[in-house]
């Protein structure tokens, strides 16, 4: 089935000031094969990307297009070549009609004027190639992101594309619709498109995967054929020398949680009746000191909604919140921050990370914040405030005063995380702490989370990962269609109890 | 080494509003071999320098608190009017009674305050975009200028108050002291305050500074009430200057050459990073530029072409785009230096 060698890569290296990003990376794509890259964050996965597709030039080695070198200097030469690129957002204008999506930029015309039945005859016909009928006429955002990201695939591939890059596409879908991705991306692939898929996750990998590049610290680590390569391996080939903790010392931690909570002073937050219309129905929920409490459920079941509401990032219209049974009002999220509630957001990029400050601006931001602008930490104490996390959560960078911008998706989590930690808190919200993190420091992130929960925070997790929720939690709450569903407790934590609530079963 | 160097000098935000200026002045010293000089006379400095700083003053204060406002993703056009209004307080207030130099600088500034507030309220708490809310008040605003004044010149006589505009302390124009105090007290209240940090975090990402416990509004809100106050001193010393207040013209345009200043200063409009010594230099190209033209004996007419040509390709320059490719035509000249060479030989 594996087609000639359409694309590659020969003694590829790349740096970015301070770092080599890329060193001497050779890599090979099929035609008609679907090659995964894999790799932590910072493994050089998206730079080798960027490179393949004009966004950085290379500093040396060589690009081949069909064995002829070539040097891409923008994205859009890299798109006449044939190599087309889809990114994690969808990057499609909601507003337009599918149809207009798939044309943009390139109508066909009909003297002088846009050829609109030509537009929506062939949209039609570049969606059915990929098994898809859809109204073209209606505008993008009516369809779930799923499909708009079926869309963009037909807008890359409806022109003689070669290559097709998929930068994480599944992180925001869930299960069948991954399926249906899949689908899609088998059937391009028999037509003879060569196809580069990154993901963190590592069934996907298997189930979609022909071959398998393995990248760590910017060098390539090995290249596989998926059925020679098992999980494990995988696992450890990306990971390197870093040592994951093992089950035994995290069911230690937990065990130490249970035994130091009593006697915390952390407060215990009730949430009775917290709702908001069209957000989340009145919903019950307890957070004690030294308990990590799991709110699973699907994307868009009130999850992210509910953990806004106790923060305050968005005013519930019913119920009460009691501090240690005193009631309060959270009604912004200073409001909060003041009774030490800390959020680290879902969308990390959009709501977590200042991006043009520094490491150390960001660490000491929710401390000086409480404090007010009138009275600075000053320089020594934000210094030895940010260098002391640093260290403790082992953030990767060069110094404190790199932009957090530069640093890959764990070590701006742990930023973010580091922030809280500053202001001492007495309960941490975590909304997907570990999206789009490498296994490894996912592992580290949980670890670090037990630690604090150990210590006596009290911690309320929302993760797309089951696995990861059961894992961590002393109990969960099952969301579905926007209420709470069930709560469950010790015995009754079980995958599949908690996979048949969220699918709408009895547990 | 010499690389890195060479990059750094290319890639500081400083570099071409310094440049900028060197290269005003020397247009000015090739037209004019004495225009650096400064001598003594009537007891005071006096020189082309010295004009230049004076006449800047005003524009300076205003850049000031432009800068904040531009930091926090918004923009104030009114100051041009705070500063009419904020002068015919005063001329109000000393033509009933020429005595009372305090009471009509605390009114102007007082104006200056509220139309401050006025402004932040509007955009900080009500939410409105910051050009919508402010063009209110430089519409509005040039109207109660106006009514104030009665639609006349004030003639402004008091003594007390003229020394500002004219005056000299220490052989040194009182503007310029008064400018040279702005700077440093608005430097040091972002720099040893914790406000600068602030303001970039909001401008850099509002949502992420409000989920911190941040009380963006309220810093928001400061921040016009501040650049409203700016506007009132500089009104104050415009008026001082002229000795009269003027509803009609004084201010006029001058939230332009603020913004200009900002930009000239390398700050971006789009919010977070801010320079305040980037604003001043931006002001004083600004002015110089006004006098370079007047004197080199541009047509009057040609002035602003000549201005607009200036301020384009600055702006182009300043691109970072052109930084960028700047820098690698720097590090490009290192490597081909003889010292470079002789190194790379050696190996």
């Amino acid at each position: 089935m594996t087609g000639p060698l359409v694309l590659e890569t020969l003694g590829l290296t790349k740096s970015f000031p301070g770092v080599h990003a890329l060193s001497n990376v050779d890599f090979r794509l099929y035609a008609g094969e679907v090659h995964t890259l894999m790799g932590q964050n910072g493994a050089g996965k998206s730079t080798l990307i960027n490179v393949l597709t004009g966004v950085h030039s290379h500093d040396a080695g060589e690009i081949r297009v069909d064995g002829q070198p070539v040097r891409f200097a923008a994205p859009l030469e890299a798109e006449a070549a044939g190599i087309r690129t889809l990114y994690q957002e969808v990057n499609l204008c909601p507003n337009l009609s599918v149809a207009e999506n798939i044309f943009a930029g390139r109508q066909p015309r009909r003297r002088g004027a846009i050829d609109w039945k030509a537009i929506h005859t062939g949209a039609r016909a570049a969606l059915a190639q990929l098994n898809l009928s859809l109204d073209v006429t209606q505008s993008l955002d009516t369809y779930p992101i799923a499909v708009q990201q079926m869309v963009a695939i037909a807008r890359a591939v409806s022109v003689d594309a070669r290559v097709l890059i998929l930068d994480e596409p599944t992180s925001s879908l869930d299960d069948s619709e991954v399926a249906k991705l899949f689908e899609v991306l088998r059937k391009l692939k028999q037509s003879g498109i060569a196809i580069l898929f990154v993901t963190h996750f590592l069934e996907q990998t298997y189930a979609i995967s022909d071959r398998i590049t393995v990248m760590r610290n910017g060098e390539r680590e090995g290249e596989y054929l998926a059925k020679d390569l098992p999980v494990d391996e995988l696992v450890r080939k990306m990971v390197g020398d870093v040592p994951v903790a093992s089950e035994r010392t995290r069911s230690a931690l937990k065990g130490e949680a249970a035994a130091t909570a009593a006697q915390h002073a952390s407060p215990r937050f009730d949430m009775r009746g917290i709702g908001r219309r069209g957000a989340v129905q009145p919903i019950d929920l307890t957070l004690e000191p030294g308990r990590i409490v799991g709110l699973a459920g699907l994307l868009g079941s009130g999850r992210t909604e509910t953990a806004r509401l106790l923060f305050g990032a968005d005013r519930a219209d019913t119920g009460t919140i009691t501090v240690d049974g005193k009631a309060v009002k959270l009604g912004s999220p200073r409001h909060a921050v003041m009774h030490g509630i800390g959020y680290c957001p879902e969308d990390r990029k959009k709501e977590g990370i200042v991006a043009a400050l520094s490491i150390r601006e960001n660490i000491i931001l929710a401390l000086q914040a409480r404090l007010g602008w009138w009275r600075p930490l000053g320089r020594a104490k934000e210094k030895r405030i940010a260098e002391h996390y640093m260290k403790a959560l082992g953030i990767r960078a060069r110094d404190i005063e790199q932009p957090i911008e530069l640093l890959s998706g764990g070590n701006q989590q742990k930023v973010v995380l580091a922030r809280w930690l500053a202001i001492d808190p007495k309960m941490l919200i975590l909304d997907e702490p570990t999206r789009g993190i490498d296994v490894a420091a996912k592992f580290e992130i949980m670890d670090r989370v037990m630690q604090l929960c150990a210590k006596g925070l009290g911690i309320l997790l929302i993760s797309s990962e089951i696995a990861e929720v059961l894992r961590v939690s002393d109990r969960i709450a099952v969301m579905r269609d926007r209420r709470k569903v069930a709560e469950l407790s010790g015995d009754e934590l079980d995958e599949h109890a908690v996979y048949r609530l969220i699918a709408g079963g009895q547990a | 080494m010499i690389s890195r160097s060479f990059q750094a000098i290319a890639r500081h935000p400083l570099l071409w509003p310094i440049v900028t200026l060197l290269l005003l002045f020397a247009l000015d010293v090739a037209h004019r071999h004495d225009f650096l000089a400064i001598t003594v006379l009537d007891g005071h400095f006096f020189g082309a320098p010295i004009d230049i700083l004076n006449r800047a003053a005003p524009l300076v204060v205003v850049s000031l608190g432009m800068t904040l406002v531009i930091a926090t993703r918004g923009i104030d056009i009114s100051v041009g009017t705070v500063v009419a209004i904020a002068g015919a307080t005063a001329a109000i207030v000393l033509a009933d009674d020429p005595s009372r130099v305090g009471f009509a600088l605390a009114a102007a500034l007082g104006v200056g305050l509220l139309a401050g507030a006025w402004n932040g309220l509007l955009a900080a708490f009500v939410g409105m975009q910051p050009i919508i809310a402010t063009l209110i008040l430089m519409v509005a605003g040039r109207g109660v200028a106006q009514l104030l004044t009665g639609g006349q010149i004030i003639p402004i006589g008091a003594r007390g108050y003229l020394r500002l505009g004219d005056g000299y302390v220490a052989m040194v124009p009182c503007a310029v002291w008064i400018a040279l105090a702005a700077v440093i007290i608005t430097s040091l209240l972002v720099n040893r305050t914790a406000l600068g940090l602030l303001v970039r975090a909001i401008g850099v990402n509002p949502v992420a500074a409000r989920l911190v416990g941040l009380r963006s509004s309220a810093i928001v809100f400061g921040v016009y009430v501040f650049c409203g106050l700016t506007a009132a001193i500089a009104g104050i010393l415009t008026s001082s200057n002229v000795r009269s207040a003027d509803g009609n013209n004084a201010g006029l345009l001058l939230e332009l050459d603020a913004i200009l200043a900002v930009t000239l200063g390398g700050t971006s409009l789009l919010g977070g990073r801010f320079s305040l010594m980037g604003t001043v230099l931006g002001a004083l190209i600004i002015q110089t530029l006004t006098y370079t033209t007047y004197s080199i004996g541009v047509p009057p007419e040609a002035t602003l072409v000549v201005k607009a040509i200036v301020v384009l390709v600055v702006s182009v320059i300043q691109s970072e785009r052109a930084r960028n490719l700047l820098a690698q035509f720097a590090t490009r000249f290192a490597a081909s230096s003889p010292a470079t060479r002789a190194r790379t030989e050696v190996q």
